[in-house]
């Protein structure tokens, strides 16, 4: 096997609990779409064209309230802005590769192919076939979401909204989570960041978020810095 | 503006967002200090997505022990911290919170 095929594997393995949890919470979205009144074929094209989860459930939310485009357009864009935050991360390993390799890989980054990849390049560093990794983890993960989107079109209302579906999501976040707390400066900065997101969570568009992780990244840098 | 120009939009400026530093790096290397930084996204972020969700409901913060996705959320935690394994985690904490909710009807 060669080592560009045995890598592609490896991220999808690596990938493979994380698209369990994805799985349902694409499905919650296709019924949430047709609910929110959008033609099926849009739901879809939505799960491909701006491919990012929560997003995807506002902006389903906003059509259905009937707001400005550009209402919509600049909600998708401040819910996304952690994206920033993924790329300048990944941005070190990445960059000796080709443009369009770097452009496709940009396409594949969201939040659980970005957990998953940064793991593996802050245990491995940098090897040659390191964005196969990326690529089996960031396509895995993009198939999941079309076919539990199209499934989610597919049985739309006949899913029971009382399912605690939307949970997986958040449990595979904190599975990701963990391993990341490897010093005190690390666990800082995540308390930090969770606490000021609960304490910036009415601030509009998500924007909370973005503050959060910049809180918690200033905290782990000041923790760091006084030992 | 049709719908679908709309997710063009909004999909070109989240791919706009996605490729952006990963476009200009490839031109300059990041400063060491800004290296040290990017070491935090991961548990910052993570941890910014994971809280309103185990503790905030639509009528405001949660930190009851009634809140049955925050005990899920614990122990989750717990069984991630132990077995180091995503997938256990995921269907540990979901078992758990599909008990909770069938011995709370």
């Amino acid at each position: 096997m060669s080592e560009h095929l045995r890598s592609l594997l490896q991220g999808i393995r690596f990938e493979f609990p994380l698209l369990v949890g994805v799985f349902p919470f694409g499905l919650i979205y296709g019924a949430a779409a047709l609910r929110a009144g959008l033609d099926p074929a849009l739901a879809q094209a939505m799960s491909s064209i701006v491919f990012a989860g929560s997003a995807q459930f506002l902006t389903a939310q906003l059509i259905h309230d009937s707001a400005p485009a550009l209402v919509i357009v600049l909600t998708i864009a401040t819910v996304n802005l952690r994206h920033l935050l993924y790329s300048a991360s990944l941005a070190p390993f990445v960059s000796h590769l080709p443009l369009r390799w770097r452009a496709l890989l940009a396409y594949l980054l969201t939040d659980e192919a970005y957990a998953a990849v940064i793991l593996h390049y802050q245990k491995e560093g940098i090897r040659a076939s390191g964005h196969w990794f990326f690529l089996g983890a960031g396509a895995s993960l993009w198939l999941t979401w079309q076919l539990s989107t199209a499934l989610g079109i597919f049985l739309g209302a006949t899913i029971p909204e009382t399912w605690p579906l939307d949970f997986a999501l958040p449990l595979t976040f904190i599975a990701m989570l963990v391993p990341t707390l490897k010093d005190w400066s690390l666990v800082v900065a995540a308390l930090a960041a969770g606490v000021t997101a609960l304490l910036a969570a009415a601030l509009p568009f998500n924007l909370g978020l973005v503050l959060a992780a910049l809180v918690g990244i200033a905290a782990g840098m000041l923790v760091e810095r006084h030992r | 503006m049709s719908t679908l120009l709309v997710f063009i939009y909004g999909g070109l400026l989240t791919f706009a967002m996605r490729f952006s530093f990963i476009y200009l790096v490839g031109r300059a290397r990041l400063p060491e200090r800004v290296r040290r930084l990017l070491r935090f996204v991961p548990a910052a972020v993570l941890s910014a997505i994971i809280a309103p969700e185990l503790l905030l409901h639509p009528g405001g913060l949660d930190l009851s022990p009634a809140n049955s996705r925050l005990l899920a959320g614990l122990l989750a935690v717990l069984v991630a911290w132990w077995t180091k394994n995503t997938l256990v985690t995921i269907l540990v904490g979901t078992g758990f919170m599909l008990a909770l909710q069938l011995l709370l009807q």
